[in-house]
């Protein structure tokens, strides 16, 4: 006990003064999820706004010539304005992103329509601009819409019901709710908190073994009369406390993050207060023994720090696929899928953020199977250690 | 004391030591020499425990090092090839480490630290972060690491390897004053005149074999050579004739 207690201690400075510890296990995991959730959340704000009617201010060059096209519009919850002078302006404020969109009425609109003739108008636009391809649709969808309800008048007039032109009636049913767009994003948050986990403790897990090894630092330690055994149990249980700490944070910054994120707007209510932000952690932090008897043992297998790195990083990926899989197939939380780490955690966090009861029987299945999976990597870590070939 | 009987190690097909035997004494300086790849690391390898011999023996102060390797470690004090610190920690800190691991009372650790950061004269850099020590520095804080615990017996790997001439005597200074404090030290090198200038005993290796285990005067009598490295390369050839 007290060599781990020893070599505990030793790597907790040792790390704390490392940089680039600091910097994956304070910055890196903790921040990381966060930006991107932000990013997300903005994203599908941004989407779900364009669904929503919301007036559209268009420019419109030559608004005298088609009145009742105008009063069309302004029926379709569009706001005229008055366009450039001239068509080459318009095209330049386009082109240089000063406007989204122009229409442009040419002065022979009305004439053409009396006569029959194909009347044309001219949508000014920039297919490279992201942000004008919205209200490019929204205008062109409205004029085509006038062009059809003429189209229908026309026919009336000569007898022809209007139903010929629709063959076909396509009726598209949205049926995603706001609560399952929020089980996909909520599904990305426990991601989020075992990345943060995980890269935590990476480098104390790569300094187990490749670390001092390429420092030259492990054979010295292996000749001190301490059991190897203790050594190693000393190191990963560094690597979990660090880990530890890269989830607490992460889950504190969440905790922030979402108060200032208009998920509201998308019907979710994400319940992260500062007690289930406690539950979360408790619900999680088995996993750190899993992510550091993992990561140990997978760096115990190369030559290098480098290439523990690159070997370590598939690791990071580890616990997404029980996850993406989950949501493809869109399974139920069970008892027998609590049995397999980062699944169980994954599960019983959207049931917690949902507000769902949590069942209890799921929460001791997780913990208790997390920290059996642990127990065994770690004795496998334990084994290696032991090996002749560990110091290559 | 350390005793080595018979020694037996092969990795795969390689037969690194092949009846390795001879004994170092208390109070006696003894040099294992011999060419690269002669099976001098592995054979010390053996006595400080990272690897177990295929057949043969070792003992340090009567403990098999096979039977009981945590107590023969206790015994010993091992500088490793190429030994290494760690970086974000001082150099005194390197030390109490090591000194925390061979279970010493806590109440007299800081203490110990001193008396072998006095010894090795490291005072200057003691409470710096290793980071950046060259490799003279890195060499004093690792045999002051493993000197921290007092140990009976020390074990030194090519101490010499990379030092500047100054560093390289007060190293043998520091192997002097050990040899009179009655310790037993072992160490080796490929370094003729190192071996020749420390050495009560030298005990030649060459091909996993030992060539001749003497005093120097004693191994210049039966190569019949004057000159040690005339004689080193004689003792050599003997052991690669008969193979």
């Amino acid at each position: 006990m007290k060599t781990i207690r020893t070599v505990f201690l030793k790597e907790l400075i040792d790390n704390f003064r490392d940089r680039r510890t600091l910097v994956s296990a304070m910055l890196m995991g903790p921040l990381f999820g966060p930006i991107l959730f932000a990013f997300v959340i903005n994203l599908s704000v941004e989407q779900s706004l364009e669904n929503a009617e919301q007036t559209l201010d268009l420019p419109v060059i030559g608004r005298e010539h088609a009145p009742n096209l105008v009063t069309y519009l302004e029926s379709q919850n569009i706001d005229i304005k008055d366009g450039p002078e001239s068509r080459e302006a318009a095209i330049e404020a386009v082109s240089l992103g000063e406007r989204d969109v122009v229409v442009i009425i040419p002065e022979n609109f009305g004439e053409n329509l009396s006569q029959m003739i194909p009347a044309t108008v001219e949508v000014i636009t920039d297919q490279a601009n992201t942000t004008a391809e919205r209200e490019t649709r929204r205008a062109t969808r409205a004029l085509r819409g006038y062009g059809q309800e003429i189209a229908a008048m026309r026919l009336t007039v000569r007898g022809v019901s209007p139903m010929v032109m629709r063959p076909l009636n396509v009726d598209e049913v949205d049926v995603s709710t706001p609560s399952g767009r929020s089980a996909i994003l909520l599904g990305m948050l426990s991601y989020f908190f075992l990345f943060a986990l995980l890269t935590g403790g990476m480098n104390l897990a790569i300094d187990a073994t490749a670390g001092e090894r390429e420092r030259g630092s492990l054979e010295p330690l292996l000749c001190l009369p301490v059991k190897r055994d203790h050594l190693i149990f000393g190191k990963i249980l560094a690597a979990c406390f660090f880990m530890a700490i890269s989830l607490s944070l992460s889950l504190i910054c969440f905790h922030f993050v979402l108060r200032f994120m208009p998920l509201q707007e998308l019907g979710m209510t994400p319940n992260f207060g500062p007690l289930i932000v406690l539950i979360a952690w408790l619900l999680l932090v088995p996993f750190a023994v899993v992510g550091a008897s993992l990561m140990t043992l997978v760096a115990s297998f190369t030559k290098s720090f480098k290439e523990a790195q690159t070997w370590v990083s598939v690791v990071l990926l580890a616990p997404t696929m029980p996850i993406l899989v989950v949501s493809i197939l869109q399974v139920r939380p069970s008892t027998e899928l609590m049995f397999i780490p980062s699944l169980s955690q994954h599960l019983l966090l959207v049931d917690l953020i949902r507000n769902e009861p949590v069942n209890m029987l799921h929460v001791v299945a997780s913990v208790g199977s997390t920290l059996v999976v642990g127990a065994v990597l770690t004795w496998i870590c334990a084994r290696l250690y032991r090996r002749e070939g560990l110091l290559g | 004391m350390i005793v080595v009987e018979d020694l037996h190690k092969s990795f795969g097909e390689v037969k690194a030591v092949q009846g390795v035997s001879f004994k170092a004494n208390d109070g006696k300086i003894t040099g294992l020499l011999g060419p690269n790849g002669a099976g001098k690391s592995t054979t010390l390898r053996v006595l400080y425990t990272v690897l177990k011999p295929d057949s043969g023996s070792a003992s340090i102060d009567g403990v098999n090092v096979v039977e009981d390797g945590l107590a023969a470690r206790a015994r010993i004090g091992t500088l490793p090839h190429g030994s290494g610190l760690y970086p974000h920690l001082t150099a005194r800190e390197n030390i109490a480490y090591y000194a925390k691991l061979y279970d010493m009372d806590p109440a007299i650790i800081d203490e110990r630290v001193q008396t072998v950061v006095d010894q090795l004269d490291i005072n200057d850099f003691a409470d710096r972060r290793t980071k950046g020590f060259s490799q003279g520095q890195r060499t004093k804080v690792s045999l002051a690491r493993s000197l921290v615990h007092g140990p009976q017996n020390i074990i030194l790997d090519e101490p010499s390897n990379g030092l500047d001439v100054m560093a390289t005597r007060s190293l043998r200074d520091l192997i002097r004053q050990l040899k009179k404090a009655g310790i037993c030290v072992l160490f080796s090198s490929h370094v003729m005149q190192e071996v020749a200038a420390l050495c009560d005993e030298i005990v030649i290796i060459a091909a996993g074999q030992v060539a001749i285990h003497d005093t120097t005067d004693g191994i210049r009598n039966a190569t019949g050579c004057e000159d040690l490295e005339e004689a080193f390369v004689k003792a050599i050839h003997m052991v690669e004739a008969v193979e």
